[in-house]
């Protein structure tokens, strides 16, 4: 197979509108869910008194925290294989127009 | 952290009337069965180097999703967690969120970029752009470093925990799961191996939510009797009622050690952004077709194991409700050993059949896991070192690469099986934690620059390597868990260093070196040039490594 030409593809404004999507999720979201992720410990281990406060039943806002960091992770995972979706498109149309 | 594994390697089995038959070895050698014929089958496949390392790159989305969460739901998983969580409560829960949050850091960084753009190994990413010798050798010991150590705690709990369920001496258990998992990484390769991995990530999951739903049961199959239990947990009657839901019972700030809270949020910092450098892991997205093929698998293996995770809640926090310490042995401390906790619920809850499952299950993890990172370990220093360093990246003769893996799985495996015999009284715990600051102070920082910065050169990432890994063992090395004043301790004396964990600090050592090495070295104009060529391929898929067609 013959080399593409990368440059070609890395200078075209289609490739650099499809990086830019990219990052406009996946930076916003790693911070995120770095952010939501490392509350968890900080707030359990210097407010440890607020956390163990019961919230329903005997659950505590500790255990309520570390449960939604489960759903947390499931959410971002759709997100981004709905967003990842569009790539896919805007990659397909890249390479086809380059005839790739 | 990682302590229960390698406690059970020094666990004093109760007394069992030597070797006999039971439903648990009967079990046990079933599975060996089914994956040895499955290994028969991919041995026949398993010719040249794509199919030998990368199972032809045909492995499905699902079934790939499966073999993620099966590498990574290890026996310290299941062990482990459930364990650690009946003994400790709330804290040993929080590995089971960090376990899986990290897969977003896979997710969203690592898994696409890296199947695009690379081959077989986390290396090959790095030398696209790089010199590949030098950076090739040092993330190859990065590699090699972290299999290994990884794989020595996992057959030193291994050989303590057939020990305690089969009653087969340590030294031929560890030998036997040593000689096994040799033989589906030489004959079967990575296609035998994921097989292996397939079957127990399915197994250990039936088992899990069988296990769920009986402790469950024991509280009326009501959600809050169940945490109304846990939060006055009295080990049926053994101890005096404590709330494991309460954080702090592992971790929290005492007088004795004021470093608690800043060393939780040093292993979670570990837990989230080891994984993404874990070579076992790693190399999972090689054997698919393509960058969204490894996505879709992603994704599969966060549901799984999220569901897992979750069900740790019941047999973890469960346990405690009703099962008497004294149903459990008894570690080398002289304490109740957290690792049988799943296997003993198991057998007060099902009987002997069920904890024979159990039991089987369990052993069928320590093989994946230990296949798995053979499998990762050989491949690096075939691909990497043999090949591309040794050989200016020439094979001389076809299928020399996968000769020169399968005797490196020799090696590694023979290496392993000695040290595990040789430290099998020692708590080698810390090398699991070790790993993961590894993987997430030496690989992540250099993976993570050389697909974002253009700037970044060789200097960069040998520098960023060599610092990640040595301030990792270093840090380690004058930590409480090998320094110590009591007779336990490896190194006598009180710790230099005040944290178990060490990822707060060597994670930022890492990205800093990495960084001052590529700014205090000269520009490297090639490399820089040949970034438009990674970010396309990387991006875009073009020229990824193709499935090959069986």
């Amino acid at each position: 197979m013959n080399q593409p030409d990368w440059n070609r593809i890395a200078n075209d404004p289609d490739f650099h509108a499809l990086q830019r999507a990219k990052r406009r999720f996946i930076i916003p979201a790693t911070v995120f869910f770095l952010l939501y992720y490392m509350a968890l410990p900080v707030l359990i281990g210097f407010w440890p008194a607020l956390m163990k406060t019961p919230v329903i039943g005997k659950v505590n806002w500790a255990y309520l925290f570390a449960l939604s960091q489960f759903l947390m992770t499931w959410v971002i995972c759709w997100l981004y294989v709905r967003v990842a979706r569009r790539w896919d498109k805007m990659n397909a149309a890249l390479l086809a127009k380059l005839g790739y | 952290m990682f302590s229960f594994l390698a406690q059970a390697a020094a666990t004093t089995a109760p007394a069992t009337d030597g070797f006999k038959f039971t439903p648990a070895l009967g079990m046990f050698l079933a599975f060996v069965g089914v994956t040895l014929v499955i290994t028969y089958f991919s041995a026949r496949k398993a010719t040249g180097s794509a199919a030998y390392f990368a199972a032809g790159r045909s492995i499905k989305g699902w079934q790939n999703g499966l073999a993620v969460a099966g590498d990574y739901m290890s026996a310290a998983s299941f062990l482990g967690i459930s364990g650690i969580i009946c003994l400790k409560g709330y804290d040993g829960f929080m590995y089971s969120v960090g376990f899986l949050v990290a897969y977003l850091t896979v997710l969203l960084i690592v898994a696409e970029p890296l199947r695009n753009a690379g081959k077989y190994t986390m290396a090959d990413l790095l030398a696209y752009r790089l010199k590949p010798k030098p950076v090739r050798a040092m993330a190859s010991l990065s590699t090699l470093t972290v299999s290994t150590f990884y794989m020595i705690a996992q057959m030193v709990g291994a050989g303590g925990i057939i020990k305690v369920l089969i009653g087969v001496d340590f030294v031929p258990a560890v030998i036997g799961v040593g000689v096994l998992m040799l033989v589906y990484v030489v004959f079967g390769g990575m296609l035998a191996t994921t097989w292996v991995q397939i079957i127990k990530a399915i197994l250990l999951m039936c088992g899990a939510f069988a296990l769920s739903w009986m402790v469950l049961g024991q509280h009326g199959y009501s959600l809050g009797q169940f945490f109304d239990s846990v939060s006055t947990a009295t080990y049926g009657g053994s101890k005096a009622p404590v709330n494991l839901l309460d954080p702090g019972l592992a971790y929290g700030a005492t007088e004795k050690n004021p470093w608690g809270a800043v060393d939780f949020l040093s292993l979670a910092l570990g837990l989230v952004l080891g994984t993404a450098g874990l070579p076992h892991i790693l190399v999972r997205f090689y054997t698919v077709p393509d960058a969204k093929t490894a996505r879709v698998s992603v994704v599969w293996a966060t549901a799984i194991i999220g569901v897992f995770y979750i069900l740790t809640t019941f047999f973890g926090f469960g346990a405690a409700t009703f099962l008497k310490l004294s149903e459990l042995p008894l570690d080398a401390a002289g304490k109740p050993d957290g690792n049988m906790v799943a296997p003993i619920l198991a057998r007060v809850l099902g009987g002997e059949w069920f904890f024979a499952f159990i039991s089987a299950v369990a052993f069928a993890t320590i093989l994946a896991v230990v296949a798995g990172l053979t499998m990762s370990a050989s491949t690096s220093f075939a691909h990497d070192f043999y090949t591309n360093v040794i050989h200016h990246g020439k094979e001389h003769r076809p299928g020399q690469e996968v000769r020169v893996a399968r005797i490196t799985a020799f090696v590694v495996g023979a290496v392993s099986i000695f040290l595990a015999i040789k430290l099998r009284s020692l708590n080698v715990a810390f090398l699991v934690g070790l790993a993961f600051a590894v993987a997430a102070s030496a690989n992540l920082p250099v993976i993570v620059f050389s697909v974002f910065w253009k700037r970044f050169n060789t200097t960069g990432a040998v520098t960023g390597l060599a610092v990640g890994l040595g301030s990792s063992i270093a840090l380690i090395l004058v930590s409480p868990s090998v320094m110590g004043t009591d007779s336990a301790a490896m190194i006598q004396g009180a710790p230099w260093f005040p944290l178990k964990n060490p990822g707060i600090v060597s994670i930022p050592l890492g990205f800093l070196a990495a960084w001052l090495g590529t700014i205090f070295s000269a520009r490297d104009m090639e490399a820089e040039a040949k970034f438009a060529e990674l970010s396309v391929r990387s991006q875009t898929g073009l020229g990824a490594e193709k499935a090959s067609s069986h």
